[in-house]
């Protein structure tokens, strides 16, 4: 046995336990919400749900960005591939989005000169090898892809890179926090906190909104056992009725967070109201690249306009991002919304809730 | 929405490409053997069956670390016909090459494909090369064509499956997959995973050798393990359980699939496969695998049942249980 394998055999022992204390302690119904992607599949991949008493009901919230990223930010993104001469780059999973029409994946297929990258540096590196064209970066993420974002709007001021911007669509996670708690039929119980955001925002972040709510919350790491851990916390929290905000995932995870991070974001980026799909405007809830640094936004350069759009009928992605509705109860999941012909985005990015449930919820 | 035009996903081996083949090959070419759609054909002429098989290599990038698209042309072919139970012999070999394309290259990659043949104990006896305008291609594409003789009292397809039968596996999953991405032009990540490109015919031929037990066998290239189950489970109409700790999978494969947010369970192995054998042959074929060089880490990951027919579920680390689906379309790297 190699101490990989000790380490993955300690954690299955370590989570079957929490599974078993959380089966002895829990007695009310309660309502959790993972906010973060990464932890719905998690939770889906390890089978969590089929370990937990039905009491405990997980549901999953708006922490996919491309979920929540307003379709009409996706029309301007496929608008932007429509250029001539613009190269467009992205992480992957934007590619099948919808847009009102069409997708980037289509505009690919019809000679759009759209390419995925893996990090913001590698777009920068793609506006450097191509001086006579125009690089756009789609700037889609909350505060862990930020700052990265924002490193490669200092570095190419520094070089003084002039085919290189960012439209920048991105979110930050307290403020969606904040709506939910205001959202009218929206019942949770406890928050799951994101991971990775958690690392650059760091716990403090999360204080205020405690102390307005004082509603449980634990920042949770996305192996099983840290999972469980933060659910078994919760039920404790809500049993005793003492709810408390926790750092599960010390490991990774500090009170202040990655200040260096924080101040690159506030040298680039300013809040601004943004509107999440699905859910509507949030007050502060986005980012907008400052006026110092308008030579890198996309937004400007290009003049986009975002046009009126329409949510696509029937589709539940609101409701189901707000936990309101599992996607089951969708009357388009599986029927007529599949990731090969998803209708909206939480079926289409790999994190999406309805991605999630389509690969692997099943209904015996 | 229907597709007025192909995407990536039609290719990518999952649902898309499936139901593209359902839809638009199978009418088109009506015939019994076609619609097995078992690794390669298995059909009998003149008193002898045979297993013939062809396959198109379009990789990107064309060098990556453990091989290249030459050894690729040839195992791949090699390994489709191993997998319907026959002894694969001829191939043919013919290669679309992108005008400018560097001699030294092609020199490379011819010589690997001869090492190669060599070492699968087969023979190309056939071949065609083209020369394209600039930009008809991406620097060179080959496609290999094979047959091989299915050895009397072999029984081998992807409807045998039978519920009671043991899944063993030939060694870790998804390095394939994950060398290819990580050596992708744009990926700033630097990793040790080595492509386990290799022939899987000399193991085969030890497997059935030992035993009369083998009802199915699948290389998961295109769409990973979890496909592969899938197309079995659905054409032997049983259900498949397999169990997450058993499945091998290095340390450095599984962090990258973790940092892109990749199953491992849907990305390619080219040296790995699957066979489904009776409970009382599991021992002997397990020993058989284990003795070939590709195949030492074989091991037992489930078991066919008669429950739920057409579903692979697995039983998770932590005790629980869940689904494994069919890919989808092309597996995308997520933002975080």
């Amino acid at each position: 046995m190699t101490l990989k394998h000790i380490e993955e055999y300690r954690d299955a022992e370590l989570a079957q336990q929490l599974a078993e204390k959380i089966k002895r302690i829990s007695h009310r119904s309660i309502r959790l919400m993972e906010v973060c992607g990464t932890h719905t599949v998690s939770i889906f991949r390890s089978g969590i749900r089929s370990v937990l008493p039905a009491t405990v009901s997980l549901l999953s919230g708006p922490g996919c960005p491309v979920c929540v990223t307003d379709q009409a930010e996706i029309d301007a993104f496929i608008e932007l591939a429509k250029q001539p001469g613009v190269i467009v780059t992205t992480f992957g999973d934007l590619m099948r989005v919808p847009g009102s029409t069409s997708s980037l994946q289509r505009e690919r297929a019809d000679g759009g000169d759209i390419r995925i990258v893996y990090s913001t540096l590698d777009a920068l590196s793609v506006a450097q090898k191509n001086p006579g064209r125009q690089v756009v970066f789609l700037g889609v993420g909350f505060e862990t892809t930020a700052p990265t974002i924002a490193a490669a709007i200092l570095s190419a001021a520094g070089m003084k890179l002039e085919n290189f911007s960012v439209i920048c669509a991105h979110k930050t996670v307290p403020q969606a926090l904040e709506a939910l708690m205001t959202i009218d039929d929206v019942r949770i119980d406890g928050f799951i906190l994101p991971g990775h955001v958690s690392v650059i925002i760091g716990l403090n972040a999360y204080r205020p909104f405690f102390e307005r709510h004082r509603i449980p919350c634990v920042v949770a790491g996305f192996e099983p056992a840290d999972i469980l851990n933060a659910v078994a916390s919760m039920v404790e929290q809500i049993e005793s009725g003492k709810p408390r905000l926790e750092n599960g995932y010390p490991r990774a995870v500090s009170e202040p967070g990655n200040v260096k991070a924080q101040r690159m974001m506030a040298e680039v980026f300013e809040p601004v109201d943004a509107c999440w799909r699905g859910i509507g405007l949030i007050p502060g809830s986005g980012l907008r690249i400052r006026e110092a640094y308008a030579a890198y936004d996309a937004g400007r350069r290009f003049a986009l306009r975002l046009p009126e759009t329409k949510p696509p009928k029937g589709c539940a992605c609101g409701e189901i991002l707000t936990g309101k509705k599992t996607p089951p109860e969708c009357a388009l999941y599986k029927k007529v919304c599949t990731p090969m012909d998803p209708v909206g985005p939480c079926m289409v990015s790999s994190e999406g809730t309805c991605a999630a449930y389509y690969r692997y919820h099943y209904e015996a | 929405m229907r597709h007025d035009k192909i995407l990536l996903d039609h290719g990518s081996g999952g649902k898309i490409s499936h139901r593209m083949t359902r839809d638009l090959m199978l009418p088109a070419f009506n015939n019994p053997i076609l619609s097995e759609l078992n690794d390669g054909a298995i059909f009998e002429l003149q008193g002898l069956r045979l297993g013939f098989s062809t396959d198109s290599y379009t990789v990107d990038p064309i060098f990556f670390p453990g091989g290249n698209i030459g050894e690729l042309a040839i195992y791949g072919t090699v390994n489709d016909i191993a997998m319907c139970g026959a002894t694969p012999a001829y191939l043919s070999a013919a290669l679309i090459i992108e005008e400018g394309f560097p001699v030294e290259q092609l020199e490379t990659i011819v010589a690997a494909m001869g090492r190669a043949a060599e070492h699968a104990g087969v023979t190309v006896v056939t071949g065609d090369t083209k020369v394209v305008p600039k930009g008809m291609v991406d620097k060179i594409f080959i496609n290999t064509s094979g047959i091989g003789v299915i050895p009397a009292g072999v029984q081998i397809a992807s409807h045998r499956a039978r519920p009671g039968d043991r899944i063993l596996l030939s060694g870790t999953i998804a390095d394939h997959g994950v060398s290819v991405l990580a050596s992708r032009e744009g990926l700033a990540f630097k990793t040790s995973v080595q492509s386990d490109t290799a022939p899987l015919n000399h193991m085969v031929r030890g497997m059935l050798a030992a035993v009369r037990g083998v009802h199915a066998l699948r290389d998961p290239t295109r769409g990973g393990l979890g496909t592969a189950l899938n197309e079995i489970a659905e054409k032997s109409a049983v259900g498949i359980r397999i169990h997450e700790g058993r499945i091998p999978i290095k340390p450095e494969v599984a962090g990258l699939c973790e940092l892109l947010g990749f199953d491992p369970l849907y990305l390619a192995n080219e040296g790995k496969l699957i066979a489904f054998v009776a409970p009382e042959d599991t021992d002997a074929v397990l020993q058989a695998m284990r003795q070939d060089r590709y195949g030492r880490e074989a091991v037992l990951i489930g078991e066919a049942t008669a429950e739920h027919p057409g579903k692979v579920f697995m039983s998770t680390r932590i005790g629980g249980t869940r689904i494994v689906d069919m890919l989808a379309g092309e597996q995308l790297p997520r933002i975080c």
